[in-house]
């Protein structure tokens, strides 16, 4: 396992911006998540550092060694790709064990066999070991696609939304594994997704991509409670943060264009008066959907409460972020 | 990937397809069941009109295809028995058999470089379609279409010159002048065959390889030749099927040592007559080694391309 660093790394495909000018380091044994909307450059950044495109301009250092002139292999590192690529030829074992079998790791048969059985234990496919690649579910795919980088002891594992096509139960079976086999190895992983409970769950930092530039850089914590912008803020929180004028509630400082209430900071029963459109039962909280003078805001209420549409709630905002015109945190 | 319901045809619409089948292989079997039956027929029995579909099968055409025989004296043949069941089919002619016929050289020289010029169509081929498939080369659509233009014209249209450089370079008559020429025209066939079932192949698959500890030729190897293994089996048969049929510049560049078999069977009407069950049975050992090959093919032909294991 290795520390990874990009220092000013810029990579664009023809008119179009892959990252500009990105500089992170991801420390040893961390588990970086990358949040950003698709075209962002989550996934140029993941092929850029397994060397499967080569920057225009910057460097990668992957514990220690400059790995610009170095092939994918050499980099040693291990990826899970969103299409999960699995050789169509191979069984499920000949996929698992292909790292393994490779010039560079060249492990002995005996290891291959322990290794693969012990894979293929945790993510819940040995009964599928001999089968045809083609001849699994979309999710068990994915799993050999995860196992397959997880049978070797890369310096950094890249991963690329593995557990986007998985449905719900196993997502969260295998989201508390990875963290636990990170965790077991001080695997260094860099994590691409968009599903914010995967980001707070497993991250130690969280890198926010805006059109390819890193936008901010920190602990879950942080860019939830402390996020530097308008687009950081509303990457992370669900439901989405309510944005509304800086001017509707009165008491923002000056230059303030926008203010930004998280759904859970709005406090009920004082301020302004909005209409309940519509209430959502969730069982464990009840989220409601306001309308505030033409503004639509949503808040989470206790489970007991019992709105009903039409009724007036009057809210106000509780330490809410406030955000200048070009989308900027005003602290 | 999306997902559509076929219905079943229907009973009727089976029966004509199946109908439909069965006439097509009819006629386009009748005219090789014809030479495989006529390599057993007598001569007589071979040009007798009406046709004969029912006669009393001899392997005469088969001892006349591999042998030469001489006619001998009345008294030669008393004084020498014959030894053997094929000389016994001969003296029904009066005739010894001499010595073996070319015919066995021939079908050796076929082998050799109907095969030799596949092997090396579909070497060459794969890697200049994967070049071609994978790499920013400059002008590739260019090159392209200028290797396809050698198909552009009938091969036998440059057979002059050809046959004059062949001359000049000691490649008459040879058997890697003759692998050389058929490589030459069946390598653009390859290249853009190949091309197409290697592009194909989602890039991924290699770029996983990579990642996975294998150079960019290994990954070749091991990730894109077999999953372009479809690809190449049918490209080989259409390259085979040409080289071991090629006539025109067999006639022309091959007299003696490299003389491949279809310019040697039409010899044998010459030899002693119209001897049409020699020349059958030629015809017939001579279909074996394309059929036997499409057979062991065949299990790649009808596979298909993988799909399914890349989510697109």
């Amino acid at each position: 396992m290795a520390e990874v660093i990009l220092k000013n790394l810029s990579k664009s495909f023809g008119k179009d911006v892959g990252i500009e000018d990105v500089t992170m380091t991801i420390p040893d044994g961390a588990f970086v998540v990358l949040l950003g909307p698709t075209g962002a450059g989550k996934t140029t950044t993941l092929r850029l550092i397994s060397g499967l495109e080569k920057p225009d301009q910057g460097e990668i250092w992957i514990g220690g060694r400059n790995v610009g002139t170095e092939t994918p292999a050499q980099r040693d590192v291990a990826m899970v790709f969103q299409q999960y690529s699995l050789y169509p030829h191979l069984t499920v074992r000949d996929n698992l064990a292909f790292p393994l079998k490779s010039p560079i790791l060249n492990t002995p048969p005996d290891e291959i066999t322990r290794k693969v059985n012990e894979v293929a234990e945790v993510l819940q496919i040995s009964h599928k070991l001999d089968n045809k690649a083609t001849a699994l579910s979309g999710g068990e795919m994915q799993r050999v696609s995860i196992g397959r980088a997880l049978v070797r002891e890369p310096s950094i594992y890249l991963m690329d939304e593995p557990l986007s096509s998985l449905d719900a139960k196993l997502r969260t079976d295998l989201r508390v594994e990875l963290k636990r086999i990170q965790a077991n190895l001080g695997a260094t992983l860099l994590y691409v997704t968009h599903d914010q409970i995967e980001a707070m769950t497993m991250a130690t930092h969280v890198g926010v991509l805006d059109h390819g530039k890193l936008v901010q850089f920190g602990t879950p914590r942080e860019i939830y409670e402390n996020p530097n912008s308008l687009y950081v803020a509303s990457r992370l929180g669900l439901p989405r943060i309510n944005i509304v004028p800086a001017d509707l509630f009165g008491g923002a400082p000056a230059g303030a264009r926008q203010i930004g209430m998280r759904p859970e900071h709005i406090t009920q029963g004082e301020g302004l008066e909005a209409e309940v459109q519509r209430v959502e039962h969730l069982g464990d909280q009840n989220r409601l959907h306001l309308n505030l003078q033409g503004h639509a805001i949503t808040t989470i209420a206790d489970p007991a409460t019992d709105y009903q549409p039409g009724a007036a709630l009057k809210i106000k905002p509780k330490d809410p972020l406030c955000f200048d015109a070009q989308g900027q945190r005003i602290r | 990937m999306s997902s559509f319901s076929v219905t079943e045809p229907s009973k009727r619409s089976k029966w004509f397809a199946g109908t439909m089948v069965v006439i097509y292989a009819l006629v386009t079997m009748v005219p090789l069941a014809w030479i495989m039956l006529t390599g057993f027929k007598s001569p007589a029995d071979a040009i007798s009109y009406p046709p004969k579909v029912v006669f009393e099968p001899t392997l005469e055409g088969y001892v006349n295809l591999f042998t030469t025989r001489t006619r001998q004296t009345p008294e030669f043949l008393e004084a020498n028995p014959p030894q053997t069941w094929y000389e016994e089919i001969v003296r029904e002619y009066d005739m010894v058999i001499a010595g073996p016929s070319k015919f066995g050289e021939r079908f050796l020289n076929s082998v050799i470089i109907g095969f030799g010029s596949t092997f090396l169509s579909i070497f060459l081929g794969t890697l200049a379609a994967y070049a071609f498939s994978r790499f920013k080369i400059p002008f590739a659509d260019d090159l392209l279409f200028f290797i396809l233009s050698t198909r552009m014209m009938p091969p036998i249209a440059v057979a002059i010159p050809i046959f004059l450089m062949y001359r000049q370079l000691g490649l008459s008559d040879t058997h890697l002048g003759m692998i050389l020429l058929y490589t030459g025209v069946n390598i653009s066939l390859a290249v853009w065959l190949l091309k197409g079932f290697i592009d194909e192949i989602p890039l991924e698959y290699e770029e996983a390889a990579l990642i996975d500890g294998y150079t960019r030729f290994q990954a070749f190897y091991k990730v894109v030749l077999p999953q372009a293994a479809t690809g190449i089996a049918s490209t080989a048969i259409f390259c085979l099927i040409f080289a071991w049929n090629e006539y025109a510049f067999a006639v022309l560049l091959t007299s003696g040592t490299a003389q491949t078999a279809p310019p040697f069977i039409p010899t044998i009407i010459g030899v002693g007559g119209l001897d049409w069950p020699a020349v059958a049975a030629g015809a017939t050992i001579f279909l074996l080694p394309v059929m036997i090959f499409t057979i062991l093919l065949r299990k790649h032909l009808l596979r298909g391309i993988t799909f399914g294991a890349v989510r697109k």
